[in-house]
Order: C-alpha cells, then sequence, then structure tokens
C-alpha cells in the first residue's frame, strides 16, 4: 500500500525511472494533441468521448508530476521545473499553452506561407486553400502610393529618400554639423517635400491632394501632425502650469475640449464644419484641414504628457534657475525643459504611437491611406474576398512602424537615464 | 489736480515692470480668443445667412424618417431626430459598457500573466500584448468585421451551442429571457445587495472590534441566490425562455427568429476595443503590482500567506492605487474608441447623429456640437466616478 502510494512521489533516489516515465508521458501528451489537430488521428478513441478530451491534460499532467524534483542535479531539469514545472497549478498553464500553440501555430503558418501563393497576376490563380498574396502584390503601388500617377511617383520616393538620408548622415556626422542637419530638417524640409510632393512649380505637375493616398499619405500626416504638434504641446504645458490665471484657464481649457472629444469628431469637424467657418470664398485644402485637426488633437495629449514631466521635477531646480537670475523664457529653455523632456521619453513615444495609429482613421472624411486602400481595393470585383489577406499585410506594416517606434524610444530611455 | 492724479497713476503702472508683465500677456491672450471666436462667428453667421439656414434645435422635434438596424429602445421612422440621438446614445453606452468589462477582466488576468513565474504564461502574455497594441484599432475592427465574422457559416449551417444558441454570418442567436413579475426579483435582488452590505460593514465592524472573522463570502453567496429563489417560490416569479428558431423566409434563404440577435457589428467592435484596451490596461496592472515594494511582498510571504492571498491581500489593495489613474484613461480612451464604430456601420452616436441625420438636415454646426458635447459628458462623468472610487481606496492616514 505505501509502496503504491510512494510511486506517485517523484524522489531523487530512482531519478532516471522517474525521468524515462514523465517525459514519456510528457511526450505521449503532446502527442495526442498533435495527432489529434493535424492528422485527425486519435490514439484513445476506446474511451467514451469526455474522458476522450481530456486525455492530453492528463498525460502531460502526470508527466509533469513525475518529472517535478527538487534538486535533481540536472541543471537543465531543475531550471525547467523552475520555470514552467513549479506546481501543479503551473503545470496546467504550462500544458494548455502548449496545446494552444499546438492548435493555432501550423494552421497560422499553412495560410500565412505553406499553402499560400505568391506569383500571379490575378485572383484565378491563387489555387492554395491559404492566402492570396498575389492581391498585395498586385495591389502594392497602390497601397503605399495611392491614386498618384505611376509617372510621377519617383517624386515621393525622392522625398522619402532624401528624409531618410538625411537622418542617417545625421548619425555620423560631428556634433557641430549635426545641428544644422537638425535644423535643416525641422524648418526646411517638411516644405521642400510638400512643394515637390504636390508640385505645380519648377515644372513638376500639379497632383491634387485628392490623388495622394496609401502608406506614403500615413507616413506625410503623421511627419506634420508630429512636427507641429511637439511644440504646441510645449506651450500648453507651459501655459497649464503658468501663474497667469487667462493663459492657465485658456490652456486647461483648450487642452481638456480636445482630450474630451473622439478623434472621428474631430475630422468630422474639420471636413464639415470648419468651412462654414471661413469667409466665404476662401478655401483650405481638406489634407491641410485635417492634418491641422490632427496636430490640435494630439498637441492636448502631448502637453499632459510634458506637464507630467514638469511637475515631476523637484522645485529646487526652479529655484536654482531663478537664483541665477534667470528669467521665465531662459529658465525653462536652459534647466527645466532640458530635464523634463527627458523624464517624459516613454510618455512622448507613446504619443507619438497613438499619432501614427490613429492616421487611419481619416478614412472617414474620404482620405484613403493604407487601411483605407485595402478597403479600396477589397471591394474591386476582381478581387472580392480577399479582407484577410489585405489586413494582415497592413496589420503587418504599421506593427513594423510601431514595434520598432517603441523599442526605439526605449533605448533612448536607456541612453538619457540620469540618475537623480 | 484730478487729472494729474491720473496720469500718475498710468504712468506708475506701466512702470511697475511686474505687473505690466502679468498684465500683457493676458490681455494679448483674451484678444487673440475674442478675435478667434469673433471671426468664426461672424463667418458662420454671413455663410448660413447666404444659404438660408437658422441656427436653432428646432430640427430635434422634426420627424427623422431613416430607420436605424439595432435598437435598445422603440424606434423606427416616425420618431423625432432627438429620438434617433437617444437610440445612438444608448448603443455607444451599450459598447462601451461591454468594452470595459472585458477590457477590464482580460486586461487584469494578462497583465499579472506577465509577471508569473511561468516563462510560458508570461511570454504568451507579452506577445499578445506586443502584437495588439501595436496595430491601429481600426485594422483590428476591420479585420473582426470583415475578415473574422464573415468567414463565419450562413443560417443555415449555424454554429449552434446546445441548440440553444446559434452562431452565424448575420450575428449570434441567444435565448430571450421571458418573465413574469420581474419587478418583484428585482426588488428582491436589492434587497440582497442591501443585506450583504450591512452583513459586510458588520463583519468589519466585528473583526475590529472582537478579531472575529465572519464567512461573509458564504452568507452573501446564500442570500444572493435564495432570495431571488424565494421570490420564484411564493412571489409568483416565473421565467421561460423563447429561443431561437430557424424557418424558411424564401427556398434558398434561411433566417432566425425569435431569441436575441447580436448583430456581426456589435460583435466586431466590442472584440476589437477589448482585446485593444485590455493590452493598456495589462501594461498597468503590471506597472502597479511592479510599483509595490518587493519588501511587501516578502514580509507577506513570511508570515503564511500563500501565493493568491499575497496577490489579494497585500499586492492588490497598494498595486490598485497606482493602477486606477492610468485605467481611468483607458476608460476614456475605450468610450471614444467606440465612435470608430461609424467605420463598419454599426449605429452609435456618430453614425446616426453625425452621419444620417447631418445628412438628411445639413446642419453640420449644430450636430458636430452636440455630439462633442455628449463625448465630453460622458469623459465628465466616467473620469468622476473614477476620481470617487480612487479617493475611496486612497491612504487615510490616521
Amino acid at each position: 500500500m505505501i509502496k503504491k502510494l510512494t510511486f506517485l512521489n517523484p524522489n531523487k533516489e530512482n531519478l532516471n525511472l522517474y525521468l524515462f516515465l514523465g517525459s514519456a508521458f510528457f511526450v505521449l501528451g503532446i502527442l495526442d494533441v498533435i495527432l489529434n489537430s493535424s492528422f485527425e488521428v486519435n490514439i484513445t478513441f476506446f474511451l467514451p468521448r469526455i474522458l476522450n478530451f481530456f486525455t492530453p491534460l492528463f498525460f502531460g499532467f502526470l508527466g509533469l508530476h513525475l518529472i517535478r524534483i527538487e534538486l535533481s542535479g540536472i541543471k537543465a531539469l531543475d531550471s525547467l521545473n523552475k520555470n514552467i514545472n513549479s506546481n501543479w497549478v503551473n503545470a496546467v498553464l504550462t500544458l494548455l499553452v502548449i496545446f494552444i500553440l499546438i492548435k493555432i501555430i501550423p494552421g497560422l503558418l499553412n495560410w500565412l506561407f505553406f499553402d499560400a501563393n505568391f506569383i500571379g497576376s490575378t485572383k484565378e490563380e491563387c489555387t492554395g486553400s491559404g492566402a492570396c498574396w498575389i492581391f498585395i502584390n498586385v495591389w502594392i503601388k497602390r497601397l503605399v502610393y495611392g491614386l498618384y500617377p505611376n509617372s510621377e511617383i519617383w517624386r515621393i520616393n525622392l522625398a522619402f529618400i532624401l528624409l531618410i538620408g538625411t537622418v542617417i548622415s545625421a548619425f555620423f556626422v560631428r556634433p557641430k554639423i549635426k545641428k544644422y542637419i537638425i535644423i535643416f530638417l525641422l524648418f526646411a524640409f517638411p516644405f521642400i517635400a510638400i512643394s515637390l510632393i504636390s508640385g505645380g512649380n519648377f515644372g513638376l505637375v500639379w497632383v491634387e491632394t485628392n490623388a495622394w493616398g496609401g502608406l506614403s499619405l500615413t507616413f506625410i500626416i503623421s511627419i506634420f501632425a508630429l512636427l507641429f504638434c511637439f511644440p504646441i504641446g510645449m506651450f500648453l504645458a507651459l501655459g497649464r502650469r503658468s501663474s497667469l490665471p487667462v493663459i492657465r484657464y485658456s490652456s486647461i481649457g483648450f487642452i481638456e475640449f480636445w482630450r474630451g472629444v473622439p478623434l472621428i469628431t474631430v475630422l468630422f469637424m474639420a471636413s464639415v464644419m470648419f468651412p462654414m467657418f471661413l469667409p466665404s470664398g476662401t478655401f483650405i485644402d481638406k489634407l491641410i484641414r485635417v492634418v491641422i485637426a490632427i496636430t490640435l488633437f494630439e498637441a492636448a495629449y502631448m502637453a499632459e504628457v510634458i506637464r507630467g514631466g514638469l511637475q515631476a521635477l523637484p522645485r529646487g531646480q526652479y529655484d536654482a534657475g531663478k537664483s541665477l537670475g534667470m528669467g521665465y523664457w531662459r529658465m525653462h529653455l536652459l534647466v527645466i525643459l532640458p530635464q523634463a523632456l527627458k523624464l517624459v521619453i516613454p510618455g512622448v513615444a507613446n504619443t507619438f504611437l497613438a499619432l501614427v495609429k490613429d492616421t487611419p482613421l481619416i478614412l472617414v472624411v474620404g482620405l484613403l491611406e493604407l487601411v483605407g486602400m485595402i478597403d479600396m481595393a477589397k471591394t474591386n470585383p476582381k478581387w472580392l474576398g480577399l479582407a484577410a489577406e489585405g489586413y494582415v499585410f497592413a496589420g503587418l506594416v504599421f506593427w513594423i512602424i510601431c514595434y520598432s517606434m517603441s523599442r526605439y524610444s526605449q533605448s533612448l530611455e536607456k541612453k538619457y537615464k540620469t540618475d537623480r | 489736480m484730478k487729472i494729474k492724479n491720473l496720469n500718475f497713476g498710468l504712468g506708475n503702472f506701466l512702470s511697475d515692470s511686474a505687473k505690466f508683465k502679468n498684465y500683457l500677456p493676458q490681455l494679448l491672450t483674451l484678444f487673440v480668443i475674442i478675435f478667434i471666436i469673433g471671426f468664426f462667428a461672424f463667418n458662420a453667421q454671413t455663410n448660413m445667412e447666404n444659404r438660408g439656414i437658422v441656427f436653432g434645435f428646432g430640427f430635434l422635434a422634426q420627424e427623422a424618417s431613416f430607420d436605424i438596424q439595432f435598437s435598445l429602445i422603440d424606434y423606427d421612422g416616425s420618431h423625432s431626430y432627438a429620438r434617433a440621438y437617444l437610440v445612438g446614445l444608448l448603443n455607444t453606452i451599450l459598447v462601451a459598457s461591454i468594452g470595459i468589462f472585458f477590457a477590464t477582466i482580460l486586461g487584469v488576468v494578462v497583465g499579472i500573466s506577465r509577471l508569473s513565474p511561468n516563462y510560458l504564461i508570461a511570454k504568451f502574455a507579452a506577445v499578445y500584448i506586443e502584437i495588439f497594441r501595436n496595430i491601429p484599432l481600426l485594422l483590428q475592427i476591420f479585420f473582426w468585421y470583415f475578415a473574422a465574422l464573415r468567414a463565419l457559416p450562413l443560417p443555415k449551417e449555424a454554429i449552434s451551442f446546445f441548440d440553444i444558441s446559434y452562431l452565424t454570418v448575420k450575428g449570434w442567436y441567444i435565448p430571450r429571457f421571458i418573465w413574469t413579475n420581474f419587478s418583484i426579483l428585482f426588488y428582491s435582488l436589492i434587497a440582497a445587495i442591501v443585506a450583504i452590505i450591512f452583513i459586510y460593514t458588520y463583519a468589519k465592524k466585528q473583526q475590529e472590534e472582537t478579531g472575529k472573522r465572519i464567512p461573509t463570502l458564504i452568507i452573501s453567496t446564500i442570500l444572493i441566490i435564495l432570495l431571488p429563489l424565494l421570490t420564484f417560490l411564493l412571489g409568483g416569479v416565473s421565467l421561460s425562455f423563447e429561443y431561437p428558431t430557424l424557418i424558411k423566409q424564401s427556398p434558398t434563404i434561411f433566417n432566425f427568429t425569435g431569441g436575441v440577435g447580436i448583430i456581426p457589428e456589435l460583435m466586431a467592435l466590442a472584440l476589437a476595443l477589448s482585446l485593444y484596451t485590455a493590452t493598456f490596461i495589462a501594461e498597468c496592472v503590471r506597472a502597479g503590482i511592479m510599483g509595490v515594494s518587493k519588501g511587501q511582498k516578502e514580509a507577506a510571504a513570511s508570515i503564511g500567506l500563500t501565493p493568491g492571498q499575497v496577490l489579494k491581500l497585500v499586492i492588490m489593495p497598494q498595486a490598485l492605487r497606482i493602477i486606477i489613474p492610468p485605467t481611468t484613461n483607458q476608460y476614456l480612451n475605450l468610450t471614444k474608441n467606440s465612435s470608430l464604430a461609424a467605420a463598419i456601420a454599426y449605429p452609435d452616436i456618430v453614425l446616426v447623429f453625425a452621419g444620417t441625420a447631418m445628412m438628411q438636415t445639413g446642419r453640420a454646426i449644430e450636430i458636430v456640437s452636440i455630439t462633442m458635447l455628449t463625448y465630453l459628458s460622458l469623459s465628465i462623468v466616467i473620469s468622476m466616478f473614477m476620481n470617487w472610487y480612487n479617493k475611496k481606496i486612497a491612504i487615510k492616514e490616521k
């Protein structure tokens, strides 16, 4: 009787036996799930259905229980037990995660790669049961450049190559020249890029903003909104902490208004309501109105982030600045803001990310960036029923942009971290 | 003499540079704000005069004459625009509440999982967070609506759950509850809740005074089940179900009638909102738990509490104070993000009011301002409630 009970109590003496038995049961459990999900073979078909369902869990659980031996002396086994098998709750959770992965991953990989079609030019060539990447292949030019005329696409390319080139060169030059490059990027480049893309002078053909679209529009809107929302947000943050009541309350009112309403209504306001507020006869391009709306919207969020940094600084910093005889602006520029902005790098990065993720919304007012173009492409009669491919592709693109941005902000945070 | 005095005063004022420095920027700001508002108002007035529109909210009482696909209250085309607004508002509140409910549960679970000692669970949670929060919400809504839910079967081959609930491409059909004497049950529930609150305060007092613990959880579970159950036996309350049934509308078209149909727009929206916001709530929860000092955990473990008890009795009460403020922001974001409903034609306030109603009446200024004011008030209500809750759980210095 006692011997029987100790069989289920793994100990160090019979280490190899337990290890063997445990691994065998564990593998059996995993095998059961794999066979079940990939080949529809059931090795425990003789059991009633309800038991059958739980057999892999039972086998796996028994296996993990048998190899849960403390201080076994085998390094790999110890770290395994510590990390995924410390008690029975953890064992069950581990098994569930493994089973879910087995159920999901093969199907996902099949759909994405093995059963998918990559090469071709029509929907009919998609013969596999997986994704039809031909759709993306054929539409890629529209997805990136929108309805921009094919013969003029080099202008968008040139603008972005110029941007990437200057940004990269800024990393490799001496700090003194770097300063000028940054000034060029902030104050000259946006206008050069816009005149290049919109054309109308220097012999370039005028391209209406209606034709702009796709991923390049996502970038154009994000970059412009980023450039302008940062300084506006900074002024609003300073205004909210000002001791002058009129400035303080108007900043508070401005910030809280924009933070309280959804972007979609702001976009509606910019596209439908704002023209009513202009003198009759004047016309501002819809894209410009939308960019202004997004900028003001994000500036309010930026202001709150920066205010957090300003509040986190100890009072001594302000007092020190004042005692050196500095005025308001000099103190803020030289003492307060450099420290405060360093503190809020994660928050600023989050606001930037939110901005990039908000850009697809412009499709409600008829501007088509990446998601909007996919929406258009999937309703093309020749390419019906391929929504999933389009959204997965767009999701991947956005994910790469956002994930690399958040990674970059984390590295910046580490770089500028100073002990206080 | 008088004039000289006045001059002296003005000169004094101008030379008093501190005062001057304070007033000048304020006056300038005020002037600029008034100028901008005045400029816009003047233009709006002339523009509306030119188009022959009179500013006013009288149109709200007019007949709306459009239908809304999904409504919590009685509505059809003969009702007024004000009623249509109410339908949209209720739909917004519905999807926001569903989203907040599921996002909170999922967010807390994922946030705790991410700190789990189990390597696989922690990684699984981390991967989920990194995937879902770095993809635009609109894209996720589109994915669920146009790709995932469209892949569901037609009503004829519906996925059935125990033959009472069906999932189809046209929505999810669940049984409808039909109550008789519902009000008696409702009052008994309220009575049970009041009794439970009373017992909790009594138990707390007893524990503080005598150290005795009253098993409140068991008592309250019994109460909340027993009291409503009694009404079934004595109060004449009864419940029956109306199951969805498949009917043939035409030789090829089948559909479900009866029961409650949850439209796919609502499902896609609620799913996307919960999955997206949960990642942010999970990060708030993680930050909150990590913000509790390690000594607290070790102290709790050293007096013999189980890991579950440590989390529930020691970590969470302290972590909540860090978690609540950022989570409030996430609730606000979720409510505002629910306006993306308009993109997949879920009839929320933006689609019904700022979309259809504006197109029909052409009153851009009135309708956009009402919509914005509505969202502003929703935001204020949520943040007031959360501030109240935050104050309640804040450290009370004795």
